[in-house]
């Protein structure tokens, strides 16, 4: 490995050019962020001259913003929540049994992902206005379902197969009833495959727009669909637009930094 | 792992089959009722047979989206895979740096695909975005998405690889990792050149989680929507109006639901096949 390791200096360097490549957009929002509007359309700064936090006082003060972040963040977290208790047990019966069309079942899950999503909209807005849950949490939660559940079986599976079939095997014969098992010995030792499915589910659901828009009207309205609210008789306020943008990353960069050692060792593992 | 066959397996499988069959059978049905009847008010509907799927298959704006969407979902697949595999290479593998380019990846990914979409607006703009600025006034090549057609086309291109080559590169990584270190040491015995490992040991060893990258990023750019939308709205002229957008404009905007149903159970059709194919593809080169 240490041939290796003198070279990698220079191999490095198309690494560090798509990182720059990568941030390079976001610097530019964030530094539009705290630009005051005339800066902005005045002329070109890489620093904000005239640093303003104005645009994200409009954000914190005014409840139509503010909550398209709560709701947001609502329906994904409980989004997450149903995807995640429903796929383990499912993960687990397709990493250790054979059943009844269980190879069909699995491909029609995978399936669900490739749908188009933008003739849909209409029957998912007709079946959820006809149960009465248009414009609630719980629509957009479930509406994600669609997508998240079968990811977070697929990628639960992998790391459910990893573990060693002897250990249910030894646990059922210490007397252990599979509810009991699963919390308390299989959970456990799937923890870092849970850390990242939860982030898949999150980053599916988060970065979603078209069913959430769709689903949702004033109650349970999303931050993305909040920012159209910027483009106005007057033109476009820049300034909230980029601070909104901004917002809307943070979130995304918390539940990065909460998993990153499980998605380090789920990665690590080599099964995603 | 051999599995012991178990039908009562199914009640462990039930909570999710009726979560996703409640999303997605139900809309899946409603839209192959539109395909075949001619709505004009929740009252008067008639049954129409296979027309609206015969209309649909001869209409040349449809072809004309088709043939783009095809075009675009290439490029992306062509300029994703290879570059999210040699990232995936070239990332260090241990240490606090593999940890910080592990992040700084991810950051594209949990963007919201309007914000992304508005980023490259901004970013893109000759008057206030850097790169627009960049290539006009600096590099004096004259850039506007907004006018240009081709500028519009390869801008929505980079921001795809932007947004999503990180994807690739991360399952690769994940892929390269499950490689032990006894296979690299066996082939530094054998004198095996750099493009001989990768040849027949990493890229091997990739082989099922690039499948997962490559079906994940040909559905999801196929099914392109809000990037463009947000960019450019399908302009200028429709240099950027992809499938879905074609068919959101039939749908939502004309209301003719039926065409536009039955031209998304085609679009739905041609995505599965072309999956399959590279499924199969893929997985019976791994027998040989």
């Amino acid at each position: 490995m240490n041939k290796r390791e003198k070279v990698s200096f220079k191999k490095l360097i198309p690494l560090w050019i798509y990182l720059l490549f990568l941030l390079v957009p976001i610097y530019w929002l964030v530094n539009m962020s705290f630009k005051t509007n005339t800066e902005i359309l005045g002329g070109l700064t890489l620093f904000p001259q005239d640093f303003t936090l104005a645009n994200y006082k409009v954000i914190f003060t005014d409840e139509s913003w503010y909550s398209g972040y709560i709701n947001s963040l609502y329906y994904v977290c409980l989004n997450m929540v149903i995807s995640l208790s429903v796929a383990l047990p499912a993960a687990y019966a397709f990493s250790r049994y054979r059943f009844l069309g269980d190879k069909h079942l699995f491909f029609w899950l995978l399936t669900n992902r490739m749908a188009p999503p933008a003739v849909f909209l209409l029957p998912f807005f007709q079946l959820y206005s006809s149960i009465g849950l248009f414009d609630t949490h719980i629509a957009v939660a479930l509406a994600h379902c669609l997508f998240n559940v079968p990811l977070a079986v697929w990628i639960l599976e992998g790391f459910m197969s990893g573990v060693p079939k002897e250990i249910d095997e030894t646990a059922y014969i210490d007397g252990y009833s599979f509810p009991k098992f699963f919390g308390k010995i299989f959970i456990p030792l799937i923890g870092s495959g849970i850390g990242v499915t939860a982030f898949f589910c999150f980053m599916f659901s988060w970065v979603e727009l078209l069913l959430a828009r769709t689903l949702t009207s004033v109650n349970a309205k999303p931050i993305a669909a909040v920012m159209t609210r910027t483009v106005s008789a007057s033109g476009i306020d820049w300034g909230v637009l980029a601070a909104a943008g901004v917002l809307t990353i943070l979130p995304g960069m918390l539940v990065i930094w909460f998993v990153r050692n499980h998605v380090v060792k789920g990665f690590a593992l080599g099964r995603v | 792992m051999t599995k012991v066959q178990n039908n009562k397996a199914w009640w462990l499988v039930l909570p999710v089959f009726l979560l996703v069959a409640f999303s997605a059978i139900i809309p899946m049905m409603t839209v192959v009722n539109y395909s075949v009847q001619d709505i004009f008010d929740q009252s008067s509907r008639y049954f129409v047979g296979a027309d609206w799927f015969r209309q649909v298959l001869q209409d040349p704006r449809l072809h004309d989206s088709l043939l783009r969407q095809f075009i675009y979902s290439a490029c992306v697949l062509l300029i994703e895979i290879p570059l999210g595999i040699g990232i995936a290479l070239t990332m260090p593998t241990k240490g606090r740096w593999s940890s910080v380019c592990l992040i700084v990846m991810t950051i594209p990914l949990l963007i919201p695909f309007n914000v992304v979409g508005t980023i490259w607006q901004i970013f893109g703009r000759g008057d206030i975005g850097l790169l627009g600025w960049m290539l006009n006034d600096v590099l004096g090549i004259s850039y506007n998405y907004a006018a240009n057609a081709s500028d519009a086309w390869v801008t929505v291109l980079v921001i795809d690889v932007w947004h999503w080559t990180s994807l690739v590169a991360l399952l690769c990584y994940s892929g390269l990792r499950a490689i032990p270190d006894v296979y690299y040491q066996a082939a530094r015995i054998d004198r095996a050149s750099n493009w001989a490992v990768f040849r027949h040991i990493q890229l091997p060893k990739m082989k099922s989680v690039l499948l997962i990258a490559v079906m994940l990023r040909f559905m999801d750019s196929f099914m392109i929507y809000t990037e463009p939308f947000v960019l450019t709205g399908g302009g200028p002229g429709n240099s950027t109006t992809f499938l879905s957008q074609t068919l959101t404009t039939m749908a939502l905007g004309q209301f003719d639901l039926g065409p536009a149903a039955a031209f998304s159970l085609v679009y739905f059709l041609i995505i599965l096949l072309v999956s399959w194919v590279f499924y199969t593809a893929m997985t019976h080169s791994e027998k040989n």
